[in-house]
């Protein structure tokens, strides 16, 4: 034996699960990289020495938050689903959830797509273009990392390997996407209402 | 020293230790295989230490080489570029690559057994995390092997580990120096930020029975704090190195000046990492403190809910001081002023620490142990480079020394004065618990006093050619400046802690085969670290413990006084 | 004996502590040799700073040794622990409230100069100079004269009867770079795509060394810094002569390396008044050898130098932007003969 067993009374502590917490801290460090690339796209409104200036190129993409924002909806709705058990409900939540999210990203391409082949305005077309392509893109890439997540879950609950356990992990990775969808609202805000 | 005063197993030889020797002769491969895939905090953090004590050799190499070049003026021992490749390597090294992650080893090690459990709380994250910041190490150095190979050093980086824009876009950084440090470091910051999550998850989900936040010993509060910050200042720089990315290879313009992008904007970007940056290497070395001077005060640490406290404050005021490394770039009087202000309370809960540290060691019985040699100088010369750091914080007295060799004197009284001297306070502190044998204690005296009498050599006398006018970075002086004479004392000094260092690694090699056995509990001392046998069994408890206060052990030595 | 070698180090560090501001004495770029009144301003508050810092110092370090003095286990230790503390309300309130008065006071006196320096009235005798950094040399203008040089600046001395401080705006052409001359200002940052602002007063006549203090690029170690202060008169004279136009041609032989200049490629970068050189990638050329040194300090303004500098600039300054010609010989010498005759 290489402990003494330690047996004055203490009392339990409650810790919590250490999934949330880790997701939290993951979502600190990420909201502190995008806070940095939200500081540069305020910093450098109305900076751009030439090109196009948000007014004259963007849109607001209401439908596009409308679908995305809802997402954060239904993967609710499909979480309580997932807690009951209810595994129909669930992947028919959890698909929408999925199916709203790739709609957001069809819409950014489609945005991009015009940006670029009509307006000629790219990445390096001045200090608007850098910081709007940087930012949104940032935004996207966390999108497509949550749907490859939320469709491998898709994966395991269809071959019924969602064991009563995996519930807490499932509802971690809920609380990525209400970030990913939280990052939006900013990112709305900031490009398409304030900087316009 | 005196041992333990309980009778706890592991003075006695038992199964499992002959075991692990038999082990030993086990198929290369095999152990090799089983370093490569491991899992266990203990292994991980070893690799972490390691891998930190080569780097520490590699970095030391640059800044011997540098020194020579700086022994006089207009010497000629590297051209500009080489010295310009290695002031760069040197100190990105010495940042990222020696002194974050050898904390992170030593916190690795120890945090699961300070708090009783049974491992980290994402063992194969943890894995992950030390290899990508290998890896982050493995590519840097690389650097030196491209461009036109070894004469010209390569291709490493030169633009000064700050990386200040425009000088790091295209335009006036061709070839690949930058792209290496910016890819180096989002790799390793990978890994620091999952080491993060990892130490930040674990104190707070997975102590043992018993123990409340407040029951944790200080290293593990430290610790967290650290990886607040980590989480905090780190994405930042990862921020910003991708947006220099998207600068030199998509064409962008954050930091190109042409096109109206801002110098200043990645200064601020790069400084809101950089300062709290250096809180999060000073908060292991302070957790470190408050475990070994009450140990050999004999004495409980003095006030640990206003070290909490102080060890918070300090963490949330640094994010708010960073541009005082910003005082010339033109910023208003009130910004100045503002930052002046903010730097001078991030002291206040400084000298607290200090002055705990202080009253554990009042009315104590102190034994001078060679883990309580170093703290006792590092309290000293901690309590210097705070004050220089004050100075610093003057912002008039700033716009003379900044960038001079004062702020080089100032930041090495820290890392090197301070935080090295608790790293190796902790190497002769636990190096008995994760080896099982003591090291040797007249070469740690020996290390000790070369090495203390090195530094203040160098780094006294450094201070100097600052206040006269001497600028960092330069490759070269004029012999009509009057820094020469310094700068070969300040050399010279460089040296004799290059051998102290060579005689340390001499000791942590030979005890292996040679130290005195060491036993559970060398030091007397009251953490859950010290309950288990020397090395841990792989499992760290049988049973799992249930505490009741901050020192489970002194209330098992003391039954009519427990804490 | 550890106590006696413990009091050594404090003593020793004291001394140096103390030591500091007698080394300045020999020093040309010494912080606490102030020839100007904002390095005036700087210096009294940084002997205060040291001061009280000190006082800190010998107060916290004379405790430490103190305690590790009186509270040494003795030899004849029985082995028990002592007396187990662990806080005290009172004491750590006191030694929260003490710093945070002394923080407040060092802050008030700080604020105060930051205030002073940076907002300091611009009288209407201040001349004006704009600062260009470049990797690796200074260009300096003078608006209200028309003149640009290059890496040696003049400036009139400014007594309290007679104020005429210079006002400097600071940019740069391309990378951060710094301007700082110990003796004259605290240093202040040459940013491409802003300007700063910066002023002197030097009190008397004569030279004042400095360089830059933000690492540029390669040769940024040999980007030296030098500043006349001239009397009004003496000043008023280096106006005159550096608004001159360039010297003319002498001689066939300075004709001949005057051609030479300007078709081999030099006023592509180098401009001189008053002829077709109008290059401004490097410095102005009109006056070269009103200058003590060549390439920003890199070494003394000497014909031979000149030469050399001409054939190969990686002689003197690896990282040059200024690339070899790869003149002959007979060319070198030619356009040197023109160069030294723009006085």
């Amino acid at each position: 034996m290489s402990t003494l067993p330690i047996s004055v009374p203490g009392y339990e502590t409650h810790q919590p699960y250490k999934g949330r917490v880790a997701m939290f801290t993951l979502i600190a460090a990420e909201s502190a990289i995008f806070t940095i690339f939200v500081v540069a796209y305020i910093y450098y409104i109305g900076q751009s020495l030439s090109g196009p200036t948000p007014r004259e190129v963007l849109d607001l993409p209401i439908f596009n938050t409308i679908f995305l924002l809802s997402s954060s909806l239904t993967i609710w709705v499909a979480e309580r689903a997932l807690v009951r058990r209810a595994m129909g409900n669930f992947m028919a939540f959890w698909g929408l959830t999925i199916l709203l999210g790739a709609i957001f990203l069809i819409g950014t391409a489609h945005e991009w797509y015009k940006l670029i082949t009509v307006d000629h305005f790219t990445i390096s077309t001045n200090l608007f273009g850098t910081t709007y392509y940087s930012l949104v893109g940032l935004h996207a890439l966390h999108v497509i990392v949550g749907l490859i997540l939320l469709l491998a879950v898709f994966v395991f609950a269809l071959m019924r390997a969602l064991r009563p356990e995996d519930t807490k992990r499932v509802e971690v990775l809920a609380l990525y996407w209400h970030f990913v969808d939280s990052v939006w609202v900013v990112v709305f805000t900031v490009v398409y209402l304030i900087g316009r | 020293m005196s041992e333990s005063s309980l009778p706890l197993p592991g003075s006695l030889p038992d199964a499992t230790a002959q075991e692990n020797r038999e082990g030993t002769f086990g198929n290369i491969v095999e152990i090799l295989h089983d370093w490569v895939t491991t899992v266990d905090h203990k292994k991980i953090g070893i690799l972490y230490i390691v891998y930190s004590l080569l780097m520490l050799v590699a970095g030391g190499i640059e800044i011997l080489l540098i020194r020579l070049q700086l022994a006089g003026p207009r010497l000629n021992v590297v051209p500009a570029e080489v010295f310009n490749r290695l002031f760069t390597m040197h100190g990105t090294t010495m940042i990222f690559f020696v002194a974050m992650p050898i904390f992170v080893g030593f916190a690795n090690y120890l945090v699961p057994l300070m708090l009783g459990v049974r491992d980290i709380a994402f063992p194969r994250l943890n894995a992950f995390s030390f290899w990508m910041t290998a890896f982050g190490g493995l590519l840097l150095y690389y650097s030196f092997l491209g461009g036109t190979g070894l004469q010209g050093a390569g291709t490493s980086p030169d633009v000064g580990w700050f990386a200040y824009a425009p000088l790091t876009e295209r335009a006036f950084s061709r070839g690949h120096s930058t792209d290496f440090w910016a890819l180096a470091l989002i790799i390793s910051g990978f890994g620091s930020i999952g080491g993060a999550i990892n130490f930040i998850t674990t104190a707070f989900c997975l102590r043992c029975k018993g123990m409340t936040l407040f029951r944790m010993p200080l290293f593990v509060w430290l610790m967290v704090v650290s990886s607040v910050l980590v989480i905090l200042a780190v994405s930042p720089l990862t921020a910003a190195q991708f947006m220099l990315l998207i600068d030199r290879y998509l064409g962008g313009h954050f930091f190109d000046t042409q096109a109206g992008g801002s110098a200043t904007l990645w200064m601020h970007f790069f400084w809101i990492f950089g300062h709290p940056e250096v809180y999060v290497l000073i908060m292991p070395a302070f957790g470190i403190a408050s475990e070994v001077i009450p140990v050999f005060s004999r004495k409980a640490i003095f006030g640990y809910p206003a070290m909490v406290a102080a060890s918070v404050s300090i963490a949330f005021v640094s994010l708010s001081v960073w541009a005082h490394h910003m005082f010339t770039i033109g910023m208003s009087a009130a910004g100045n002023a503002f930052f002046a202000l903010s730097t001078m309370i991030v002291g206040i809960p400084t000298g607290i620490k200090i002055f705990n540290w202080l009253a554990t060691l009042w009315g104590g019985k102190i034994r001078f142990t060679v883990p309580m040699l170093f703290s006792l100088a590092f309290l000293f010369q901690f309590l210097i480079a705070g004050l220089t750091g004050i100075m610093l914080a003057v912002a008039p007295f700033n716009w003379q020394l900044h960038n001079s060799y004062f702020v080089v004197a100032h930041f090495h009284y820290v890392i090197v004065g301070a935080i090295l001297m608790m790293v190796f306070a902790g190497f002769y502190y636990w190096y008995p618990k994760a080896t099982g044998r003591m090291l040797d204690d007249r070469l740690g005296k020996l290390h000790f006093w070369l090495f203390v009498v090195g530094f203040h050599v160098t780094f006294d006398v450094m201070h100097i050619p600052g206040l006269l006018g001497m600028p960092r970075q330069i490759y070269t002086y004029e012999i009509d400046r009057g820094w020469g004479n310094y700068n070969l004392i300040v050399t010279i000094g460089a040296f004799i802690q290059a051998i102290a260092i060579v005689i340390f690694v001499v000791n942590l090699i030979a005890s292996v085969f040679r130290g005195k056995i060491a036993g559970p509990d060398p030091w007397d001392a009251w953490t859950l670290e010290w309950t288990t046998a020397s090395p841990p069994h792989a499992y760290n408890f049988d049973v799992e413990p249930v505490v009741s206060s901050a020192r489970p052990l002194w209330d098992l030595k003391h039954p009519d006084d427990p804490d | 004996m550890l106590s006696r070698r413990n009091i050594v180090f404090v003593v020793l560090v004291a001394i140096l502590e103390c030591e500091r501001p007698l080394f300045a004495a020999q020093s040309q770029t010494s912080i606490f040799s102030p020839q100007s009144a904002p390095a005036r301003s700087i210096a009294a508050l940084s002997h205060f700073t040291l001061a009280l810092t000190g006082l800190i110092f010998a107060v916290v370090a004379g405790l430490l040794v103190y305690v590790i003095i009186r509270f040494r286990r003795q030899d004849n230790d029985d082995g028990s622990e002592p007396p187990q503390i662990f806080g005290s309300t009172q004491i750590e309130l006191s030694w929260t409230i003490i710093p945070i008065l002394i923080v407040t006071v060092l802050f008030l006196t700080t604020a105060r100069v930051v205030f002073d320096v940076q907002d300091a009235p611009k009288p209407k005798s201040a001349l004006d100079v704009t600062v260009i950094g470049h990797q690796f040399w200074w260009e300096v203008r003078y608006p209200g004269f028309q003149v640009t040089t290059a890496n040696e600046l003049h400036v009139p001395i400014s007594t309290s009867s007679a104020p005429e401080p210079t006002f400097l705006k600071l940019t740069s052409a391309d990378v951060v770079h710094s301007f700082w001359v110990p003796e004259l200002a605290g240093k202040t940052d040459l940013i491409p795509n802003r300007i700063n602002e910066l002023w002197i007063s030097p009190e008397t006549a004569g030279i004042f060394k400095g360089q830059c203090a933000q690492f540029c690029g390669a040769e940024h170690a040999l980007m030296l810094l030098r500043v006349y202060a001239d009397t009004p008169g003496d000043f008023a004279a280096w106006i005159q002569q550096q608004q001159l136009p360039a010297t003319a041609p002498q001689s066939d032989a300075v004709a001949q390396g005057r051609k030479q200049f300007e078709t081999l490629a030099c006023i592509n970068c180098h401009a001189v008044n008053g002829t077709v050189a109008n290059g401004r990638f490097g410095p102005n050329l009109t006056h070269l050898m009103s200058r003590e040194t060549l390439a920003s300090g890199a070494m003394p303004n000497t014909p031979e130098n000149l030469a050399r500098w001409i054939d190969d600039p990686d002689t003197f300054k690896h990282g040059s932007l200024m690339p070899a010609m790869h003149l002959t010989k007979p060319q070198i010498d030619q356009i040197t003969a023109y160069l030294v005759t723009l006085k």
